[in-house]
């Protein structure tokens, strides 16, 4: 297809300016050249390794506009099939998520295993012998299935860069994350599904943007003031940083409590006790750099195009994709040790519950934040350009700059445009 | 103030008027009214819609979990203007039905309902729509509500989007 070839991004080095087109966030044909060059060729997210726990569990999952079954075999062995039955077309698996000894799809009774493989199929006599063992007659994998430290992502590019030269600098930070428990980490149960009216990339600009918190979360930040005992004495402080290939990262200090492994007054004695022996764990297990990085930094996380991985006063997952250039699709997951105590899980999900998802103190706001934009780009035929400058002068921009976001829309302009911004 | 004895004298056209008028604090943001409607040990809870209706906010994660402090800083923030996404106020009706006295259990009245509610804001209209299941008791002479669970009966949030105001 051909693109309307006028810039959408716009780099000025020398006078620190960096624009990009608001036409990105509402045109039909830009969504067209995402999904051929960004969703069919990146590696994408499709869920936490805990998510299937025995033989046989399996969830169903809409992923970069696939319809995609995810399964765990009697060898313990992890699938990623597309969830279409190989005979007509029909999903196979109709269920969000269960534990299953095969599918059988409900049109013709063709039966699958956990491993996709066509077991039988009735009136096998009206189809050649070896038709049953033939490739074509099973559930189709995705093209491409690989896992880092328990993600597990699919790529629909039979060709694309391994997972882990695709995820690069970005390695670093969920390793961070993947550290914080010696048993592993787990998928606390319950799904929050929603969906904002705006452009997908408004999401990824808003989930690492450390420069909006003040104005647009000024209720959180008085909540947290109210909140019995107070916080801790630290400034919001950190750096911003493009981890390259379109990850980036904002990452730094902040007042709040941090289950892992922060203490705030609010959460008394034994609060504090409890957060000592996970800290002093982390110590023994990683020394104390890294101890504090893990128990003490805020990571704002986004790997491209669609994952956030918020390690803050809880750890979100979040994946996103657009129904279409003014609506998209939300799936939030809380992630948790998987040998936290009883105590540790209820401050986290309380925590997370303070600022995060649709009924949060937080997250509300973010999504009028975004419709806004999405209502003001209306007038992107006399103003058409948005400002993503802040820090670019910098040696080592702050965490409320916009370096990260400016890595993002780099990676984007390369894979729409084939051009360096 | 006197303990009552067995909630018994509330009828459910009794607890339909205390429904209603809730729903009417709510649609008309008085919420601080609507707050006082709580025990001191009061909670309200949104739970995810991939969850069992019973599910426990200590095992899973819901859209809204509050304990008695948590409900009353919502709603302080939903009155401020810098509640974004409730400024300004959307228009909401709340409309009850099909109101059942499940059980009465000590002095617990155990209640469910539907709701309908219609919440609209910059010209956009969205229906929210599940079973509110009340645990309600007496205090002075008056019910009183020591948990609200509003079970949304959707698949998630799509395209409500947010749980912003008060379900």
């Amino acid at each position: 297809m051909t693109l309307i070839t006028d810039a959408i991004v716009r780099v000025d080095k020398e006078h620190g300016s960096y624009n990009v087109a608001r036409r990105a966030f509402v045109d039909p044909e830009i969504l067209e050249a995402e999904r051929e060059k960004i969703f069919d060729k990146c590696w994408l997210y499709l869920g936490h390794d805990s998510e299937l726990r025995k033989a046989g569990d399996y969830v169903t999952r809409s992923v970069g506009g696939r319809t995609v079954l995810f399964t765990r075999d009697s060898q313990g062995q992890l699938h990623a099939l597309l969830n279409t039955c190989p005979h007509r077309g029909a999903r196979v698996c109709r269920e969000r998520a269960g534990n299953a000894k095969s599918f059988q799809c409900f049109y013709h009774g063709w039966v699958f295993g956990l491993d996709g493989k066509l077991r039988n199929l009735p009136g096998e006599d009206g189809y050649p012998a070896d038709f049953t063992s033939r490739t074509s007659s099973s559930l189709q994998p995705v093209p491409r299935f690989e896992a880092f430290r328990g993600f597990n992502f699919v790529c629909f590019d039979p060709n694309a860069i391994s997972l882990t030269e695709y995820l690069g600098n970005a390695k670093e930070y969920l390793e961070l994350v993947a550290d914080q428990s010696e048993v592993g980490m787990t998928i606390v149960g319950g799904t929050q599904e929603y969906s904002i009216r705006a452009n997908w990339k408004l999401l990824v600009e808003n989930s690492f943007d450390g420069y909006h918190a003040a104005t647009n979360h000024a209720t959180y930040l008085d909540y947290l003031k109210s909140n019995t005992g107070g916080l801790v004495p630290i400034k919001l402080e950190g750096i911003g940083r493009d981890l390259g290939n379109g990850h980036g990262v904002a990452e730094y200090r902040a007042p709040w409590g941090r289950p892992i492994a922060q203490w705030i007054p609010a959460w008394g004695e034994d609060g504090k006790q409890r957060v000592d022996a996970l800290y002093k764990k982390l110590v023994d297990r990683f020394g104390t750099q890294r101890a504090d990085r893990i128990a003490l930094t805020n990571r704002n996380l986004h790997i491209f195009p669609n994952l956030v991985i918020n390690d803050i006063m809880a750890i979100t997952v979040r994946t996103f994709y657009p129904t279409d250039q003014k609506f998209m699709a939300i799936n939030a997951w809380a992630l948790a040790p998987a040998d936290e105590n009883q105590a540790d899980r209820n401050t986290r999900l309380f925590n997370f519950l303070e600022f995060l998802g649709p009924g949060g103190f937080a997250t509300p706001d973010d999504i009028e934040a975004l419709e806004q934009c999405q209502a003001g780009f209306a007038n992107l035929g006399e103003v058409g350009w948005n400002d993503i400058s802040k820090g670019m002068l910098k040696d080592v921009p702050s965490y409320d700059d916009e370096a990260q976001t400016r890595g993002f829309w780099n990676e984007w302009n390369k894979r729409v445009y084939g051009v360096q911004a | 103030m006197n303990a009552v004895p067995e909630a018994i004298p509330f009828t459910r056209s009794d607890i339909e008027d205390f429904l209603f008028l809730e729903a009417d604090l709510i649609d008309t943001w008085r919420l601080p009214e609507w707050l006082d409607l709580f025990t001191e040990d009061g909670v309200y809870y949104v739970p995810s819609t991939d969850v069992e209706s019973g599910a426990s906010p200590e095992n899973n994660l819901f859209y809204i979990a509050d304990d008695r402090f948590r409900l009353g800083e919502r709603v302080k923030r939903l009155m401020k203007r810098t509640a974004h996404a409730e400024f300004p106020h959307s228009k909401l009706r709340h409309l009850v039905s099909n109101v059942r006295i499940t059980e009465r259990l000590g002095e617990e009245i155990h209640v469910t309902a539907a709701f309908i509610t219609h919440r609209t804001k910059d010209g956009v209209t969205d229906v929210y729509f599940g079973t509110a299941l009340y645990r309600l008791l007496v205090r002075d002479g008056k019910l009183r509500i020591r948990e609200k669970r509003s079970v949304l009966s959707s698949d998630g949030l799509r395209s409500q989007g947010r749980i912003s105001f008060i379900l």
